[in-house]
């Protein structure tokens, strides 16, 4: 029995299409033809007289093709597709619980990797007309704890160490002298919200050099007199942008905004933004992130 | 249609012989893309709901789950951190498999079993006349209808612009000029919710038309080969 008979190209109801279904055909030929080369070298003695296929040539095939199969062969073709679909099943990884912490974790860390490349040092985060601020009394207060930590100001001083020429405690005062920097940007908090605030102080990358930081490390850790913590990488300390920050509206930071002194980091989300600063350290290495982070939020969440 | 064709053969016992046709519908890498994409779109849903959960839409200090909440069961990540793990890590997956079903439909030509363009619309009226019991079915010449191809096409941009606004969501400031495009951050971020109800309003419509039609429908997504075709 002839199993293979190439007929007449069934009547094409779209022209345009004629030429547009050679690369289709050709996926499609070759799953085919190994079917066939298949069932070829297993059965070549009875091929003839069982209705099996016989090996088709493809090259001669213009527009249909057609193979004859039993049922058997195709739910043996239709089988082997399906298996094809198996790798899909490694995602069920994801659904054993010791390894999906791990998984994503190291999903978390491939974004944070990507974060870090598509950072532009030299890119500004949008800045905003005085019209469009946020009413100061609108601005949010997040804290993990209390609004005031309570700092005695007049005792208060900036903690440096670390990879830096001159360690020391520093006043704000000091800290004041450095050239203020005022700027309208983007407050934007993890939870999703976002408000527009005026921020005033210095960059961040002028402290660094007056205190000789090695600009070479990776981390800026800053802690807080709240016990809060986090780390800035040094791309983002000398960004542009980045303030330490004792001003907000032009007023001097209140308690709960964090006086005397906090970060501003219109190029990262609010959590990194810490408040009430007691000391300011430069390191290649974190034992600790942040206090967010620790608990599994992103380390590097830059916008 | 020029796709690959099988004829299955049945012989009965008394030895008639009765045939099926079965075609070629979809290539693995659509099938492999079509099911990597239902199930990390599935996690971008359960996981964004979650992070949806801590938005406070109503006033900093009142949590959003205290006045609208999805049932817990349908959220994945069970806390904001936790959610953003998954969204942070499956979209990724997301957006892998989008790049490589539109590199392989656009460079293989078999985008046009799906994309819907101006020689679909004189088919329109008639499936719409069909669809709501007014008319008669159009004949079936292709895999699909110039609604499928409508609804296909429709969702393949609505998954492009989720990437794009959640990009503009999750980076604002290096795709600052995208965040822009959509209004800033702030509606970049009802952008990609909104996109989300659209998208889910597709897979609503899809799973619907998947039980209406059957059985060998749903298995040539997993096979490739659709048996007893209409055309």
């Amino acid at each position: 029995m002839e199993s293979i008979d190439p007929r007449p190209p069934s009547p094409d109801p779209d022209g345009g299409k004629a030429e547009s279904t050679e690369p289709k055909d050709s996926g499609a030929s070759a799953a085919n033809a190994s079917e066939s080369a298949s069932v070829e070298s297993s059965g070549s003695a009875s091929a003839a007289g069982s209705g099996r296929p016989q090996p088709v040539d493809l090259a001669g095939a213009t527009s249909a093709i057609y193979l004859r199969k039993s049922r058997a062969e195709f739910s043996r073709v239709s089988r082997r597709e399906l298996l094809k679909l198996a790798p899909i099943l490694a995602l069920g990884a994801f659904a054993i619980p010791g390894v999906q912490e791990s998984l994503l974790k190291k999903g978390l860390g491939f974004s944070d990797w990507i974060s870090s490349a598509l950072f532009r040092r030299g890119h500004l985060a949008p800045t905003f007309a005085d019209s469009e601020l946020t009413a100061f009394d609108k601005f949010p207060i997040n804290d993990y704890d209390v609004d005031d930590p309570g700092i005695i100001f007049e005792n208060w001083s900036l903690a440096v160490s670390g990879a830096v020429q001159k360690p020391g405690d520093y006043r704000l005062e000091q800290i004041q002298s450095l050239p203020l920097m005022r700027q309208n940007t983007r407050h934007v908090c993890v939870e999703g919200w976002d408000v527009i605030g005026r921020f005033g102080g210095t960059r961040l990358s002028n402290f660094l050099s007056v205190i000789g930081a090695d600009t070479s490390a990776r981390f800026i850790a800053v802690s807080c007199a709240d016990d809060y913590y986090e780390t800035l990488d040094m791309a983002t300390a000398l960004h542009p942008q980045t303030l330490l920050c004792w001003e907000m509206y032009d007023q001097p930071l209140t308690r709960e905004h964090g006086a005397p002194l906090r970060l501003n980091v219109p190029t990262k989300v609010g959590y990194k933004q810490a408040k009430y600063l007691t000391g300011l350290k430069v390191t290649n290495i974190v034992e600790k992130v942040g206090y967010w982070e620790d608990q599994g939020y992103s380390g590097y969440y830059g916008l | 249609m020029s796709e690959a064709t099988i004829e299955i053969t049945r012989t009965a016992d008394d030895g008639s012989e009765t045939v099926a046709r079965a075609v070629y519908e979809h290539p693995l890498p659509v099938r492999i893309c079509h099911w990597l994409n239902a199930i990390s779109l599935f996690v971008m849903v359960g996981s964004g709901l979650q992070i949806f959960r801590a938005f406070p839409s109503f006033g900093a200090k009142i949590p959003q789950k205290d006045l609208i909440d999805w049932p817990q069961s349908l959220a994945i990540g069970g806390w904001l951190g936790g959610a953003l793990q998954w969204h942070l890590t499956f979209m990724w997956i997301y957006i892998a498999t989008g790049a490589a079903y539109l590199g392989y439909q656009i460079f293989s030509g078999n985008y046009r079993q799906v994309l819907f363009t101006h020689r679909d619309i004189p088919g329109v009226w008639p499936m719409i006349r069909h669809y709501f019991f007014l008319g008669p079915k159009p004949a079936v010449h292709e895999a699909y209808n110039p609604l499928q191809k409508q609804a296909y096409t429709a969702a393949i941009g609505l998954g492009v612009l989720s990437v794009l606004t959640g990009l503009a969501v999750w980076k604002p400031v290096q795709f600052s000029g995208l965040a822009w495009l959509m209004g800033g951050f702030h509606w970049a971020r009802l952008w990609h919710f909104v996109v989300m109800w659209l998208i889910l309003a597709f897979v609503f419509g899809h799973l619907v038309m998947v039980l209406l039609h059957g059985w060998n429908n749903f298995l040539s997504m997993l096979t490739g080969w659709k048996k007893d075709p209409e055309y």
